[in-house]
């Protein structure tokens, strides 16, 4: 399909001999919120790790098979080229406590020494935090350290860091376990705003998010993909046995 | 029953009264040894006593500017050459926790750190003295350099490991290069830390005779020529110290005193560096 | 980087190996317990200075425990907070920060004279200084190290440990005598280790201390309260002037055993904490 952004052919992940992902067959649609969900060790982060080449940073960790992004094989791309055309955001927001608010969203330039006039960076820096829903609370202590915020504006702040490089797709790793209950509501309206412009995949343990934020969902059980559907049809009408006894709670 | 426990609380407040004692009774020499530098030292410290060397037995006055600058250009050589390469080894360490290199020079670290400062003085005068043909402050540079290594490696790598992961995954998923993460991410986060083991550093090797005695000797004159002899602090108060004119015993304890100045500075200043690092994190 | 840590270390043990070559080929093995050291008859004997070494650490380090493990279970387990256990860390870390040429330097005009006053009343020969003299120095200078390990490792005892036998009644020092002991005993036997290795190397303030005399005494109250000399304060003492190729090489010699000596108590020390901590 034209519409398609990413997609998984045949794609193994390995810590060592332990096979933790196993054969997942998946293709994403532009402009899709999709949550991949199931119980914790089912190898979701890990696959979540592999679309932007992370998990080959844990030692001993290894992968086979292709992750297409528009139709490229990321693992015939420069992994640091990967890495800054896919945005991510972490189970806990982690702003560098060494920068400003203001460096912090511009920190993929600042880092990467890439150069950008004053006017650029303002530009960016309030495009970023104003899409972040962040503007406004931060405008006036843009130069304070992004270690003085709160834990919901410190996610939306490394939310802002990743769509200031502009990508058109963004990996969230349980970006709202960290959070209260409050941050969590701040941090899920923004997903529906984000979804204009770029792709979200969002993996979360919390079944509930991801009915509340997604369009499809995907269920992860034992490191194979075995199930991935509309989300509304998943939670009323799921295919599998081990889909239902998941949404039904009898195991976690 | 009562009884028996009435004795065994006895029995532990006298044990907590030894152990207070003991504990507390320590700050006596420490007390004693500062009061009596700083009483003997402070009357000699002025002006005078800073920008003159030391005069021959029986005149008057003299001072330590020889001493001074001497100290001041051997640990500066030492920083330039022990900083950049304890902190690389440092990074090394804490980056490859597991490689066979990592094992070895760690053990390197731990040797090194429990080599008798004498011994690193004798090795330095086969390497650099004995091949250059004279004493130096060069050689005596290296000695310092030598010593400080361990104590900056081991600094850099516990900061180090204390940062979180997360950070560094951070910087990774914006498709930063690893060495540029650690330039630009990993060592700016720990600079604190990175630093309080630099001054805590200096502040062991600045009152090092030992590791000098056989490379940089010392210098009654003047002198900033590096490939000749210098004197030092710790080196001018011990020639003072064992000669047996009280005129040179009073130079002594200026020295000591001023000696002794830099390290409680040096000390205090890493206590403030390691508590705003911790604050920070 | 890491290569140079390598190279200096086997660079310092080659250095030494060779150096001291002269002096272990001609000598042998009997230079360790040979008892005459005498330049200038071209005889060798490191006995002397191995005994003197051996003295002056060990009655350091009896003096030194009783003080480092009080530091230890007063900072580790009575108070480990508060202004009054700041002071006292602070204390015990700036004992380890004064430079040993100042407890030198301090030990000759301050602490000679009183141990020659104690040594007049006692009948003994009032030297002053000697390795009793030096032993105590050595002993205030080598608190720190045991006492800073044992009180993180007097910290680390599991709180249920202790919460357990209190719940059984037990009081504050039965606590400390039958849990938090047992439960630290190979860490701060390390820590004791680690202090020895210090003592064992320690160069400037004994050297101002113990004499300096090359001859072993016969009577033992005079190999305590006598002069004497160590490995480390010989080397510093004669290196400088040794003339002649055996000589320098048997002063190397000297600093090889040093060197082995404080290297394999190190090892044996930091490898007891790692077991120790990773439990």
């Amino acid at each position: 399909m034209e519409n398609t952004i990413v997609k998984a052919e045949n794609y193994n992940s390995y810590f060592g001999d332990n096979h933790v992902v196993k054969d997942v067959n998946i293709s994403i649609n532009k402009n899709e919120v999709i949550a991949v969900m199931g119980p914790s060790g089912c190898g979701k982060t890990t696959f979540l790790r592999g679309i932007n080449r992370m998990h080959e940073l844990i030692p001993g960790a290894t992968s086979k098979g292709k992750i297409l992004l528009d139709g490229e094989n990321v693992y015939d791309m420069n992994a640091i080229y990967v890495r800054a055309k896919i945005g991510m955001v972490f189970q806990r927001p982690n702003p560098f406590p060494n920068l400003s608010i203001y460096e912090n969203v511009i920190a993929g330039y600042l880092l990467n020494g890439i150069k950008v006039s004053k006017a650029d960076k303002d530009v960016i820096v309030e495009r970023s935090l104003t899409s972040a829903a962040l503007w406004k609370e931060v405008k006036d202590s843009l130069h304070k350290k992004g270690t003085f915020l709160s834990g919901g504006q410190q996610q939306r702040l490394c939310i802002a860091r990743a769509i200031a490089m502009q990508p058109e797709l963004i990996l969230f790793d349980e970006p709202t376990s960290a959070l209260d209950p409050i941050s969590t509501s701040s941090v899920e309206a923004l997903f529906h705003e984000l979804k204009a412009n770029y792709t979200l995949i969002i993996v979360t343990h919390n079944m509930q998010q991801a009915a509340r934020v997604s369009d499809r969902t995907a269920f992860f059980y034992m490191g194979e993909l075995v199930e991935f559907d509309d989300t509304k049809q998943m939670f009323t009408n799921p295919a599998d046995q081990r889909t239902q006894n998941y949404i039904t709670g009898r195991f976690s | 029953m009562e009884a028996k426990i009435g004795t065994r609380n006895i029995k532990s407040m006298i044990f907590k009264g030894i152990i207070v004692f003991f504990a507390f009774l320590i700050t006596l020499p420490l007390i004693v040894i500062l009061l009596y530098i700083i009483k003997q030292g402070i009357t000699q410290v002025n002006w005078h006593f800073l920008t003159n060397v030391p005069a021959p037995p029986g005149e008057k006055g003299g001072g330590i500017v020889n001493a001074l600058t001497g100290s001041f250009i051997m640990v500066l050589m030492a920083s330039i050459v022990a900083v950049p390469v304890g902190i690389l080894a440092g990074i090394y360490l804490s980056e490859n926790p597991r490689t066979k290199l990592a094992y070895y020079s760690g053990l390197c670290v731990d040797i090194l750190q429990g080599v008798p400062s004498i011994v690193v003085g004798i090795v330095v005068y086969f390497w650099v003295v004995k091949p250059l043909g004279g004493f130096s402050a060069i050689a005596g540079s290296i000695a310092l350099a030598i010593m400080m290594l361990p104590i900056i490696i081991r600094s850099t790598e516990q900061t180090l490991k204390l940062l979180p992961d997360s950070l560094k995954e951070a910087a990774l998923s914006l498709g930063v290069p690893y060495h540029r993460v650690i330039l630009k991410v990993i060592v700016p986060c720990g600079f604190a830390g990175i630093l309080s083991g630099i001054t805590l550093s200096i502040a062991r090797i600045i009152g090092e005779t030992a590791p000098l005695l056989f490379t940089a000797l010392g210098n009654n004159f003047f002198s900033l020529k590096i490939t000749g002899q210098m004197e030092s602090l710790p080196h001018v108060i011990f020639t003072y110290a064992t000669s047996p004119y009280d005129d040179w015993h009073d130079l002594a304890w200026g020295a000591s005193f001023i000696l002794l100045m830099f390290v409680l500075t040096l000390n205090i200043v890493t206590k403030l560096l390691t508590r705003k690092w911790k604050i920070q994190l | 980087m890491s290569v140079l840590l390598l190279l200096i270390i086997l660079g310092v043990l080659t250095t030494l190996i060779m150096e001291s070559m002269p002096s272990i080929k001609s000598l042998g093995i009997g230079y360790l317990w040979g008892k005459v050291w005498d330049p200038v008859q071209n005889i060798y004997g490191a006995y002397p200075f191995l005994i003197g070494t051996l003295l002056t650490s060990f009655i350091a380090l009896i003096i030194s425990v009783p003080f480092s493990f009080a530091i230890a279970i007063y900072l580790g387990e009575y108070n480990p907070k508060g202004w009054l256990s700041d002071l006292l860390k602070n204390t015990v870390e700036l004992i380890a920060a004064v430079p040993s040429i100042i407890y030198g330097f301090w030990g000759l005009f301050v602490l000679v004279p009183l141990v020659r006053t104690l040594e007049m009343k006692l009948n003994i020969l009032p030297y002053g200084v000697g390795v009793f003299t030096a032993s105590i120095v050595l002993a205030v200078m080598i608190i720190p190290y045991g006492a800073s390990l044992g009180i993180t490792l007097i910290r680390m005892v599991p709180s249920p440990l202790k919460e357990g036998a209190y719940a059984l009644g037990a009081t504050r020092w039965e606590v400390i005598r039958s849990v938090i002991m047992p439960y630290t005993r190979s860490g701060l036997f390390a820590g004791v280790l680690l202090s020895l290795g210090r003592a064992l190397g320690e160069t400037m303030a004994v050297t101002m201390l113990i004499g300096n005399t090359t001859a072993l005494a016969s009577v033992f109250k005079d190999v305590i309260f006598g002069p004497g000399n160590t490995m480390a304060s010989v080397i510093a003492n004669e290196f400088a002037e040794a003339d002649h190729t055996l000589y320098v090489s048997a002063l190397i010699e000297l600093g090889l055993v040093l060197f082995f000596v404080t290297v394999v108590i190190n090892l044996i020390g930091k490898r007891i904490i790692t077991r120790f901590t990773n439990n």
